[in-house]
């Protein structure tokens, strides 16, 4: 019995989380444009979602701009973890609250301060504006997906490479990173999706010229969406899904043949 | 000061900057093969320095200045009685309006303070948020951590898959489930029942933020619970504590950690909220975040939305303080 009341708990809390969703993906289905009535099956919004410029411009920028946010900042973040676990005491929890920051800063402030610096400095918000503003938030993630893989490696074993004659360059390649690739990976996947999903602090940092999915949403929110971002969201959805699969599936494999 | 017609060079020389100071450090490094390991920290050091410290240091700026760059401190003052400021931006028009019989109430200056209501609206809708993804998130969390059931990490995935989809858009879904229209009020509509009004009040704004932040409070708990050692509980009912007083002596307290980070996780982003109250709550529901929004972009005033900000951070990290009291290690966790 008791059990029965968990399940049925669960299944309600996923429903109340899946019911928009499900939602939208039906909606992408319906022949018509209103939200409301059902007009039919079709996928008129599919076929018209790659004549959408303004959507696939969006897509472009969202995704580009996620790629690159996650490159940069997973480079200058595990620089810095690297950097920041050699340092000696003070300045190490410098760096720590330094880090901390971004993280406790709500967005919107985020996204106002680097407006008002951007404004500031007299430089033209758009693409590069909201691709900086995208690895600031970014990196202070990968620093703390990263630190604890160090905090856990061996610490004499670069000591022993550089000893043994390896050049520093050669030890953080050879015996630092592949120690920490793991919370690499992490860190970087955890910019991916930040940056994917961010809508304040791109709201503050672009232009209407140049906007990624969320901010484009937002703008159309008021006048109601076009069922084409839902077919193009559905898309990403399943895509996403389907990827989660095939990695899960990979995973189980693997750990099948240890 | 708005005057943004100005070539995209300034970004360049930034960035170029930046290259450079990467480029000599590169140099340094390989002439220098002794070099120690913080240097790996200073690109990061400078980037932080440059968009995060100066940004903050800019909107201190602004909060404590007039237009012309003066120092004041008219922006808290306004803050505190905006009443003030409504009679001083809109002059002669509200005295024309007040002899045309509206009353102060009408013109919104009735309310006393209009932003010291919505911060207090703001806090109450989050602390209510807070309360509501407690309640729902803590059930879940330790369901999701039964042993019993050995799906903790598959049920993972399934509270992380929604989170894949815009957030706006999942935001916007709620609207057509419950406008007028909506899905709610078809369903009804076949029984005969009348049209609930559903939207455009605080309680969709409610939903829309419980729906949106619960699984960051589900996540730090079920983390705490996962890593517990279960014998402890296991040895608490061999010891003769019955299935509550278990839960209420041993699991509770250790999973503290978790609580209190998932309360942090959820009442931050609540409190700043700027979208959901905007989709759902139609105009009345006003909350800070979109305040400061205003005040920004349409009232175009960045002094007096500078000070809003300072307030807002100061208010965060005054309970971040609180929190971190009563969690030091930070055991909770996060996301990650």
């Amino acid at each position: 019995m008791m059990k029965f009341i968990k399940r049925f708990y669960l299944s309600i809390i996923l429903f109340f989380l899946y019911v928009p969703i499900i939602v939208l993906i039906v909606q992408s289905f319906n022949a018509g444009k209103s939200r409301a009535h059902w007009e039919g099956f079709s996928f008129r919004w599919y076929q018209e979602l790659f004549n959408d410029a303004a959507i696939m411009q969006a897509l472009y920028v969202t995704v580009s701009i996620a790629v690159l946010a996650a490159i940069v900042s997973t480079v200058l973040g595990t620089l810095a973890a690297i950097g920041i676990h050699a340092m000696k005491k003070r300045p190490q929890s410098m760096m720590m609250t330094l880090t901390n920051i971004p993280m406790t800063m709500p967005d919107i402030v985020t996204g106002i301060s680097l407006m008002l610096l951007f404004i500031f400095t007299k430089v033209e918000r758009g693409y590069w504006t909201m691709l900086l503003a995208h690895v600031t938030f970014d990196v202070p993630y990968v620093i703390l997906s990263v630190l604890p893989k160090l905090k856990q490696m061996n610490k004499h074993s670069y000591e022993a490479a550089l000893d043994l004659g390896a050049t520093p360059t050669y030890a953080l390649f050879h015996v630092i990173l592949p120690e920490i690739m793991p919370g690499v990976i992490t860190g970087a996947m955890l910019a991916f999706t930040l940056s994917l999903d961010d809508f304040t602090v791109s709201y503050f940092t672009t232009s209407p010229l140049v906007q990624n999915l969320s901010t484009l949403i937002y703008s159309q929110a008021k006048l109601g969406i076009k069922p084409t971002m839902n077919a193009l969201s559905a898309l990403m959805f399943v895509s996403l899904l389907a990827l989660l699969l095939v990695v899960n599936r990979r995973s189980s494999k693997d750990e099948i043949k240890k | 000061m708005n005057n943004l017609q100005i070539p995209a060079w300034g970004i360049w020389a930034m960035l170029a900057g930046f290259a450079a100071f990467i480029g000599l450090l590169v140099a340094y490094f390989k002439r220098n093969h002794g070099l120690k390991r913080p240097i790996f920290a200073s690109p990061y050091t400078l980037w932080i320095i440059l968009f995060t410290v100066v940004p903050c240091i800019l909107i201190a700026y602004y909060a404590f200045t007039d237009v012309n760059g003066q120092f004041t401190l008219d922006n808290f003052k306004n803050f505190w009685d905006s009443n003030y400021d409504a009679r001083k931006t809109m002059g002669p028009e509200l005295e024309m309006y007040l002899e045309m019989g509206f009353t102060a109430e009408d013109l919104g200056l009735g309310r006393g303070t209009v932003n010291v209501d919505t911060l207090i609206y703001s806090l109450w809708m989050a602390f209510l948020c807070t309360i509501i993804c407690l309640v729902l998130g803590y059930p879940t969390a330790h369901i999701m951590a039964d042993r019993e059931f050995k799906l903790g990490s598959t049920l993972v995935i399934l509270f992380v898959i929604p989170m894949w989809m815009n957030f706006l858009l999942r935001t916007i879904a709620w609207m057509s489930i419950l406008e007028d229209t909506g899905l709610i009020n078809q369903v009804l509509g076949w029984f005969g029942l009348g049209p609930v009004k559903l939207m455009y009040n605080s309680g969709a704004v409610l939903l829309g933020m419980v729906y949106n932040y619960l699984p960051f409070m589900v996540f730090p708990i079920y983390n705490v619970l996962n890593k517990m050692d279960y014998k402890l509980s296991e040895a608490a009912m061999d010891l003769g504590c019955n299935k509550w007083r278990t839960f209420y002596k041993v699991t509770l307290p250790l999973s503290l950690p978790g609580v209190v980070s998932g309360i942090t996780m959820v009442f931050m982003p609540a409190v700043t909220t700027f979208f959901i109250p905007r989709l759902l709550g139609g105009g009345s529901t006003e909350m800070f975040g979109d305040l400061i929004e205003r005040t920004f972009l349409t009232a175009n005033n960045w002094n007096v939305g500078s000070a809003l900000s300072l307030l807002m951070m100061v208010l965060i990290l005054l309970s971040l303080g609180l929190l971190r009291k009563v969690d030091p290690d930070g055991e909770g966790g996060s996301m990650i």
